[in-house]
């Protein structure tokens, strides 16, 4: 026994060194092949794994067409970093500091979810090399970090977009609100979407605001207590994971009144759970059915030559544009400096993507046009859009 | 015997000054991300450290770890983030006045949250540690749960889900091994200290402890109010290394990463804890590559398996647990007389404590 | 709160109550007999429901069929569990048990992420099972009549086996005490594998139903019914199944209705369930209808 152990301790130390030359030399080998200045980098810091893995997983597809139909910028090739974050905080922060330590990237793409974004965003601040957001909404991601760029609107417009389809468009005079306490995404759409819904409809027109927690299932409770205020309409935004049940369950409790949600359902696996019924609508940021730039119709035709059995998506489309902004900012600066580069980024405007016509503001927030989606007929259906003030 | 005391005050001395010296390398030839991944090793091995007090030494099964994370990490966020960029991220509902204003050092900030995290240590001990295994267990796991459940919702103190950011980030070798170097220190004093022994005891044999005239509880909840100390004080370094936090980060995951590194450096064994803790920090890093696509020379290529890291941590707990369960160093420590014998230098025969 | 929103709730913590009862049950009786939170009958819950999704849909087997497979298999790997990562523990300190049960709930939880992909995937619901009821202004599914009455049943099957039959009779023994029961000839290994399988199976029954209730099936789907279901086996007093059946169907009424009464706290309501098991360990720590067992010297 004490034989084995020492074996054991032994096989632990060795496996220890093993790891660390490994590491050592995985790095030599890397420069070695590839100096610095052949390629340019792209790094993608995007969660593969988790809860966020889907819309993670979608940007991806997107990022890699996008390389696929522009290998190259300065006359050089490009290559892409992808890390996963695992939807993780601490991960999300080491793998940006990877992607600018190790791998040497000059622009970074990311990520699916704000709080990674966030975990991210003062790395790659204190490296100098801009990031481009490609659907982090949150608008904290952005706000003090001049390196973070991003390539969707963010959720005080987003907000205040479906209210404003809620009172206009469906006519709704009163409103419930579900949110997840636990998802930022949640918390802040649902409070920009009350302030604006009470500023057209007064302050007593939101008559059920409740809660629930990432990772819940059942939602019958809240949903009854909704039920009984009947509500002209429900703004229930939040994961497509806990939103496919809830929205189910909604309509099996008999509610059925029109159901409001944010740009994260646009997934096959809320789309699946909810494919009996209509009367459902939320904003994203693209449609495959009213290309909106020249861009939009290579993207769309692209994808579906890529990935035949894959439904095009928002998450695509906005990876897709966060990349090709990228190539874009590098040809206008005319070199892969960061400060210089950051600079470029900064002035974008009118630039062409798959998602639309894109002009980054002040706070580098991009401003351009929403699109109302609705669920008829199990499929994702457009509705209409709506432009930036 | 004065002489080999000597020799041995002589070794702690200058493997001190050459720890030092492998730090002030580091801090000039390693990249950031390998600072990075050294620094967060430091607070893994800070975590592990408390966490082994309380499981390794003491006996007590406790999962509530990362809610005693949480705790710290929110308290030094609150007290070191800046009033301006408290103005500014917390836009939903603005923070509580007494906190809106203050803005302390960084080191009264990780002092603060690790008595803080005591306070909760106690308070949750006070009523948890009537339990015993399995019990404490799952009553620990609820606590941490229920801390983390009301931070999420208590938005006018800690932002709730949406999280803090602008937290002072420090980049510094020095802070997060300092601060591993003195928790090691002063763990190691109370361990050999009266206090550390009745622990033993009690881990040993509860009743045989309380016949030895153990104040049983008094000695459990010093445990736990000292393990959930470090863990605050690991939980604000943990905040000063990524600079953002938000309750998500602080599920049970979190203490299952900590419990993996502690039962495979030797529940009992200090040494044991910082060994595992650097080894699992790296690995976590290095195994990236089996979850990455592998292209064989463009013929074969082998798609990512994210998740994989996990499966291979997971598979090492069951073996460690299953056919070597005293880990790597079971519950011994790192000490000189072992490291004397075997330059075949020191004849006495003193390495009773040592195997 | 109106009469139709009572008695809404009432159908709704029926639903929720009896699927928290069910899964209560299997852990109920695996703890009774070897005093071990086996963490990893959360993840048994995920296996039966992919199986069922797979037979389903990749082998197009009629619901039924792959419902047996389901239930099948994952008893086998429940038992297969017990075999690798309890038995050999069976002397050591009860914190290695723990950790191996930990240990293995993780490595199930990360080879279905592996294996299956992160990513969720929609479970088929049977017309045969699943249809809409509507009495009145109340609206359920038929699953709110079906789960209970399976829960029923199964807990009455399973109250029999461990009163009347041989093998239960050897269970009882074994929950006392392992060595004297050896020395009386009972085989102690197949009494607990025994009892590894039941709870198992019944954990595949409770995936299954739970997987229709809310059909969505993804690789962390039986952490949070197991961790709530845990609860409930301890509220009724764990070891005891016709307490782990109050447990459940009084946790599932608790929630809903703290909910359905307080819906400012709603989100609270995952602290409250574990506010509610800290309570019950400190006062009563045997549970509603458990036994206080003092601890032996």
């Amino acid at each position: 026994m004490r034989k084995a152990k020492r074996k054991f301790t032994v096989l632990l130390v060795v496996l220890m060194i093993a790891s660390l030359a490994l590491a050592g030399c995985a790095k030599k080998t890397a420069d070695q092949v590839k100096p610095a200045s052949d390629v340019i980098k792209v790094g993608v810091f995007e969660p593969l794994t988790g809860t966020n893995a889907a819309g993670g997983q979608m940007t991806v597809e997107g990022i890699k067409l996008a390389n696929k139909l522009y290998p190259e910028v300065l006359g050089k090739k490009v290559e892409l970093v992808i890390v996963d974050n695992k939807s993780e905080k601490q991960e999300a922060a080491n793998a940006v500091q990877r992607l600018v330590s190790s791998d040497k990237v000059n622009v970074i793409i990311g990520s699916y979810g704000s709080s990674l974004s966030m975990a991210g965003g003062p790395v790659a601040k204190t490296a100098k090399i801009p990031v481009i957001g490609c659907s982090p909404t949150n608008p904290a991601v952005t706000l003090g970090n001049e390196f973070y760029f991003r390539v969707c609107f963010i959720d005080p417009f987003q907000g205040t977009v479906m209210s404003n389809y809620a009172t206009n468009t469906l006519k709704g005079k009163t409103a419930a609100v579900i949110r997840d306490v636990q998802q930022d995404y949640s918390v802040g759409l649902s409070n920009y979407f009350v302030k604006a819904f009470k500023a057209s409809n007064g302050d007593a027109s939101i008559v059920a605001d409740v809660s629930y927690n990432t990772g819940d299932k059942d939602f019958s409770a809240q949903l009854t207590q909704i039920k009984a205020k009947n509500p002209d309409i429900i703004f229930a935004p939040g994961n497509f994971l806990e939103c496919g049940i809830l929205v189910a369950k909604a309509r099996e409790l008999g509610i059925k009144v029109p159901i409001l949600g944010g740009d994260t359902w646009e997934a096959p696996e809320f789309l699946n759970q909810v494919k009996a019924y209509k009367d459902i609508y939320f904003s994203t940021h693209f449609t495959a059915e009213q290309p909106v730039t020249e861009v939009s119709t290579t993207f769309l035709n692209e994808f579906k030559k890529a990935y035949p059995d894959k439904e095009v998506n928002a998450f695509g489309a906005l990876g897709f544009d966060a990349y090709i902004l990228a190539l874009d900012g590098i040809t206008r600066a005319g070199t892969t400096d960061g400060v210089a580069l950051q600079k470029a980024l900064a002035e974008t405007k009118g630039f062409k993507g798959a998602t639309g016509v894109i002009t980054l503001d002040a706070n580098r927030d991009a401003t351009k046009t929403a699109i109302i989606k609705k669920v008829i007929d199990g499929k994702f259906v457009y509705d209409s859009k709506v432009e930036p003030k | 015997m004065d002489k080999r005391n000597g020799i041995k005050n002589l070794l702690t001395v200058a493997l001190l000054a050459g720890t030092c010296l492998l730090f002030f390398w580091a801090e000039n030839n390693l990249d950031n991300f390998q600072l990075r991944i050294l620094n967060l090793a430091a607070i893994f091995a800070i975590l592990g450290l408390s966490m082994n007090l309380v499981i390794g030494f003491t006996g007590m099964f406790s999962l509530g770890h990362s809610g005693f994370m949480c705790v710290g990490a929110y308290t030094a966020a609150i007290l070191t983030m800046s009033p301006a960029s408290k103005e500014l991220i917390y836009y939903m509902e603005p923070i509580i006045p007494i906190l809106a204003h203050i803005q302390w050092p960084i080191f009264p900030a990780i002092l603060m949250a690790g008595l803080v995290a005591a306070v909760f240590g106690l308070l949750v001990g006070f009523p948890a540690l009537r339990l015993r295994d399995d019990y404490l267990a799952i009553a620990t796991l609820g606590f941490a749960e229920i801390i983390r459940i009301v931070v999420t919702n208590t938005i006018s103190i800690t932002n709730g889900s949406l999280g803090l950011k602008d937290i002072p980030s420090i980049n510094s070798i020095w802070v997060y091994w300092g601060s591993a170097i003195i928790t090691i220190i002063i763990l190691k004093r109370i361990i050999n200290s009266s206090w550390g022994y009745a622990f033993m005891a009690i881990r040993d044999n509860e009743i045989a402890a309380e016949a030895m005239g153990i104040s049983i509880f008094k000695h459990k909840l010093l445990s736990f109010t000292i393990g959930a100390f470090f863990a605050g004080v690991a939980g604000a370094l943990m905040g000063f290394i990524i600079t953002s936090i938000d309750p998500t980060m602080f599920r049970f995951l979190f203490t299952f990463q900590i419990l993996l590194i502690v039962v495979l450096g030797g529940m009992g064994s200090l040494t044991g804890t910082v060994i595992s803790a650097i080894v699992i920090t790296i690995m976590m890093e290095v195994l990236r590559f089996v979850e990455e696509p592998i292209d064989l020379f463009g013929i074969l290529s082998i798609p990512g398996l994210p998740g994989m890291r996990m499966v291979i941590f997971s598979i090492g707990l069951l073996m460690v647990i299953l056919f070597y369960r005293q880990g790597l160093m079971g519950t011994r420590e790192f000490n000189w007389d072992w490291v004397l014998s075997r330059l075949g230098r020191g004849k006495s025969k003193e390495r009773g404590d040592s195997i | 709160m109106s009469m139709d929103s009572f008695l809404q709730n009432i159908a709704n913590s029926i639903t929720l109550g009896s699927l928290y009862a069910l899964i209560a049950i299997g852990y109920t009786m695996v703890y009774g007999i070897i005093r071990l939170i086996n963490f990893a009958h959360a993840d048994l819950l995920m296996v039966a429901a992919y199986v069922a999704f797979y037979g389903i849909f990749i082998f197009a087997l009629p619901w039924w069929v792959a419902f047996a497979i389901a239930i099948a298999l994952t008893t086998l790997l429940g038992m297969s569990i017990e075999k690798l990562a309890y038995r050999p523990l069976r002397n050591a300190p009860r914190i290695s048990v723990l950790i191996s049960a930990i240990g293995v709930s993780f490595l199930l939880e990360n080879i279905g992420i592996v294996v299956l992909g992160a990513r969720p995937k929609p479970f088929p619901r049977p017309e045969a099972l699943v249809w809409n009821i509507q009495a009145g202004n109340i609206s359920f599914l038929s699953l709110t009549i079906i789960i209970p009455i399976v829960t029923v049943i199964l807990l009455l099957a399973v109250t029999y086996m461990v009163k009347k039959t041989k093998i239960g009779i050897a269970m009882r023994a074994v929950s006392r005490d392992f060595e004297t029961s050896s020395l009386m000839a009972v085989d102690v290994n197949k009494v607990v594998g025994t009892t590894f399988a039941v709870g198992s199976a019944l954990a595949a029954v409770g995936g299954l139903l739970w997987s229709l209730q809310y059909p969505q099936v993804d690789p962390l789907m039986g952490v949070f019914p197991g961790l709530k279901c845990f609860i409930a086996a301890v509220m009724g007093g764990i070891g005891s199944i016709p307490g782990a059946m109050l447990g459940g169907f009084l946790l599932g009424t608790i929630e809903v209705m703290l909910v359905g009464f307080m819906p400012d706290l709603s989100g609270y309501r995952d602290a409250f369930a574990f506010v509610i098991l800290i309570l019950i360990l400190l006062f009563r720590p045997g549970g509603i209808l458990g036994e206080n067992v003092v601890e032996k010297v």
